[in-house]
């Protein structure tokens, strides 16, 4: 999945020509605020995005993005294929192109697939504007507001807005070392039902989940697909990064499994790839599919001719699944270099996932700890992460918890980056004991306790008293896992 | 006339900062300026000198940008800028000198008590709090002395959850302050020269507080200018800013925030020394509801700023 840029915009950088009205009084404000759609009430901005912007100083050790690292693309390859382009196809790459994709695009998509054991029929394929487009398409499509939906928790940060700009009410399923709880996910079901209420699909990122790193395991894959089918519910397959495995055998996908007929795919290239080039897909049953494509016209018509061209050349060569590898191997150091760090320099009542693949390590500290808060005392010492409560819903759970990507830091600066990090988690932690005058034992969040009753899903969610965000995805304590 | 608008910096408030400026630069070029926008860093002096800059307007927030630091360079560089002086933002920055400072000059202000982590670390201070707690009570407020936009403030309702409030607030700050929590109405005063301008009362539409959140976001707060009193509390609130300006030595414009409590006593919480200006601050709506509009405010700042009278004594 695409990763919402951290930087900023030329916009912000501040230029000024006095094109810009200065038309902001209190009275136009009120006058626009009383035009906003009531879906932009749940639309939020936060403290955190504002942090967030401050990470893309130079100075700035970031381990908050999810950039995958585009600097081992070649340049040499990227000319020759513009030029290509240029000289053989510039009034088509130039054109509209069809609303779902050009067909050839949607047979390198099916390459992309087939590398993981998938076959889709072309016809239902659509390419979108990057993944998030299709998650946002799906959610067009399916959802009507307060319709419930579900997703893991802790989820795919960028899915939170999505679900929130058309009103879902989503409920979110702890997750532990193998992927979501279908056991939790079976009694949200039953609680819903009860109440007369079917969610219209279950949101998973099944491999290398952002933010947590973990992966579905293959039999829970298999009951997650079943009781799909049962109940007639959809599941939306979010796999980015299914493709960057370092260890382990893979998973068969969800919509392998499943065979397409209640499994929604979304796809992307910007992991193994670009995301510059804003390319990603869905597969959908023609039902589904056909709604996707009349949601994705009036969006914006069709995909980036140009980009796909560039895709196409891309792919011509043959040579993706060597440059997928390259890049695994890259991220296979990188991720052993963070675990490493962070065994040497996150202070004792730290834990954290020791992902497979993917892009990210979920790290959690002691229920005492707001990541959020940190943050700022972090951006003091230059590095960032992304604080927890952005892959809860409600922001609220996940507040000790904080995402860390290695994909996009070398392996001295993510050294570095986790030292910082750890040393100001170290402070926080001796100033708790010295205030409480205590050394309080493990936080509940530490061992792994399969029994542990969930804050994040059920009717009620929100308005639970939800300081309790280490239960959500137990970890192991790294002593443990070592 | 050639204004720089200093913005930005590396401040956790850069993001409003920039905010605050987009505005403040329409306004100014809507006047006829010549504005030389300068993203605070390590350039900053070399550019202004570059720039030949006639006055430089300050949008900048949160430490760094209103403690003092770029007034001081200011000085030196004898370029004359908006708002207080460096000795006034150096007392709005830091809460507890601030609140010392008012409580000196009889001006009512919340008690409190005020740490630095080391008196944690090093002087045993976790064996007061019970004391402190038994003065201050519950609800208690935690907040680091110097940061804005209410970043890292905590309300403790128990004994329980005041570590964990500590711990918040000391990520933004190496000194915090407990604070008794006063339950009223929310006001800010701003004033404009010395002249407070319309009361604006604050609501927080949800169950939140006065969070950073609903501080920037259209919608989320109510603001009510001017604010719904009676001309004797109107007065007395408004006096009461006044007192505070005097108190800490004010100059040009600033943004004192109140609580009305019970007794009908106005409560002075802090004072900014650069009060945003973004589309939901509170210092552009008094201005609007005394008739001025943006253009005219900054302007007028500008002026102030401007004006030959020196703000404070001259340091020898």
């Amino acid at each position: 999945m695409p990763e919402p840029d951290d930087r900023r915009t030329p916009a912000e950088t501040g230029s000024v020509g006095g094109h810009r009205r200065a038309h902001q009084t209190a009275r136009d404000l009120e006058r626009y605020a009383g035009l906003f759609a009531e879906r932009t009430r749940v639309m939020r901005s936060s403290a955190m995005r504002d942090l967030m912007a401050i990470t893309a100083r130079p100075e700035v050790i970031s381990l908050a993005g999810g950039l995958p690292d585009t600097s081992t693309f070649p340049p040499e390859t990227f000319a020759a294929q513009m030029m290509r382009i240029a000289h053989e196809s510039a009034a088509e790459a130039l054109q509209y192109g069809p609303t779902e994709g050009f067909d050839a695009m949607k047979a390198a998509i099916r390459d992309v697939m087939a590398a993981e054991g998938m076959s889709p029929d072309p016809d239902d394929v659509i390419v979108t504007t990057g993944g998030q487009q299709a998650l946002d398409l799906i959610a067009k499509t399916l959802l009507d507001p307060g319709d419930p939906v579900i997703c893991e928790a802790p989820t795919y940060p960028g899915a939170v807005p999505v679900f929130c700009s058309y009103q879902a009410d989503a409920h979110q399923v702890e997750m532990d070392g193998e992927g979501m709880r279908i056991d939790r996910l079976e009694e949200l079901l039953d609680r819903l039902a009860a109440a007369g209420r079917r969610p219209k699909f279950i949101y998973s990122v099944p491999s290398f989940q952002n933010p947590a790193g973990v992966t579905l395991s293959g039999e829970r894959r298999r009951r997650l697909v079943a009781l799909a089918r049962e109940r007639e519910v959809l599941v939306v397959e979010d796999n980015p990064y299914g493709l960057l495995r370092y260890d382990g055998e893979p998973e068969p996908p969800l919509y392998q499994l499943d065979g397409g007929d209640y499994v929604i795919y979304v796809g992307t290239l910007s992991k193994i790839l670009s995301p510059g080039i804003r390319l990603g897909w869905a597969v959908a049953p023609p039902p589904v599919m056909e709604k996707i494509s009349l949601g994705k016209q009036a969006t914006d018509l069709c995909t980036s001719t140009l980009t796909q061209y560039f895709a196409l050349e891309y792919f011509a060569e043959s040579r993706w699944r060597e440059y997928v590898e390259s890049l695994c191997s890259i991220y296979r150091s990188r991720r052993d270099a963070m675990l490493e760090a962070l065994e040497r320099h996150f202070p004792e009542p730290a834990t954290w996932t020791q992902p497979q693949g993917g892009l990210f390590v979920w790290a959690t500290l002691p229920p005492y700890i707001d990541t959020s808060d940190l943050l700022a005392k972090a951006l003091r010492e230059n590095v960032a992460f992304v604080p927890g409560a952005a892959a809860y819903v409600d922001g609220r759970h996940g507040t000790s918890s904080m995402r860390l990507n290695f994909s996009s830091s070398t392996e001295d600066q993510l050294q570095e980056g986790v030292r910082r990090i750890g040393k100001v988690i170290g402070d926080q932690v001796a100033l708790y004991e010295t205030i409480t005058g205590e050394h309080p034992v493990a936080s509940p969040s530490s061992p792994a306790t399969p029994d542990a009753p969930s804050h994040a899903e059920g009717a009620d969610a929100d308005t639970r008293e939800l300081r309790t965000p280490g239960d959500v995805v137990p970890l192991r304590r790294r002593r443990e896992e070592i | 006339m050639r204004v720089a608008v200093l913005k930005g910096g590396k401040s956790l408030e850069r993001q409003v900062s920039l905010r605050s400026a987009a505005r403040v630069e329409d306004a100014l070029a809507a006047s006829g300026h010549d504005v030389v926008p300068l993203d605070a860093g390590a350039d900053l002096v070399h550019r202004l000198k570059e720039a030949g800059t006639d006055v430089a307007f300050i949008a900048l927030h949160g430490p760094g940008g209103e403690d003092g630091t770029p007034q001081e360079l200011l000085e030196i560089l004898g370029i004359p800028y908006t708002g207080p002086g460096v000795t006034a933002c150096i007392r709005c920055m830091d809460k507890v000198l601030a609140k010392h400072l008012l409580r000196a000059a009889g001006v009512p202000t919340p008690d409190w008590v005020a740490f630095n982590s080391t008196a944690f670390r090093e002087l045993g201070a976790a064996d007061a709090l019970d004391e402190i707690e038994q003065r201050l009570g519950f609800p208690l407020v935690v907040k680091p002395a110097a940061q804005g936009s209410s970043l890292g403030v905590r309300f403790a309702a128990s004994p329980d959850d005041v570590p964990e409030a500590l711990v918040a607030a000391f990520s933004y700050d190496d000194r915090v302050l407990l604070e008794r929590y006063v339950n009223g109405r929310e006001l800010a005063v701003s004033l404009l020269d010395g002249e407070p301008l319309p009361v604006v009362e604050v609501n927080p539409r949800e169950e939140d507080r006065y969070n950073y959140e609903a501080r920037y976001e259209i919608g989320r707060t109510d603001f009510v200018c001017p604010a719904d009193l009676g001309d004797a509390e109107t007065h007395a609130v408004q006096d009461v800013a006044r007192r505070a300006w005097e108190a800490l030595g004010i100059s040009g414009f600033a943004r004192v925030d109140l609580v009305l409590d019970a007794d009908s006593t106005p409560q002075v919480l802090e004072a900014n020394a650069i009060p945003g200006l973004t589309d939901t601050s509170l210092l552009p709506m008094a201005a609007e509801a005394a008739g001025l509009t943006f253009e005219e405010l900054v302007e007028r700042m500008v002026s102030l700023a401007l004006r030959p009278d020196p703000r404070e004594p001259a340091r020898a």
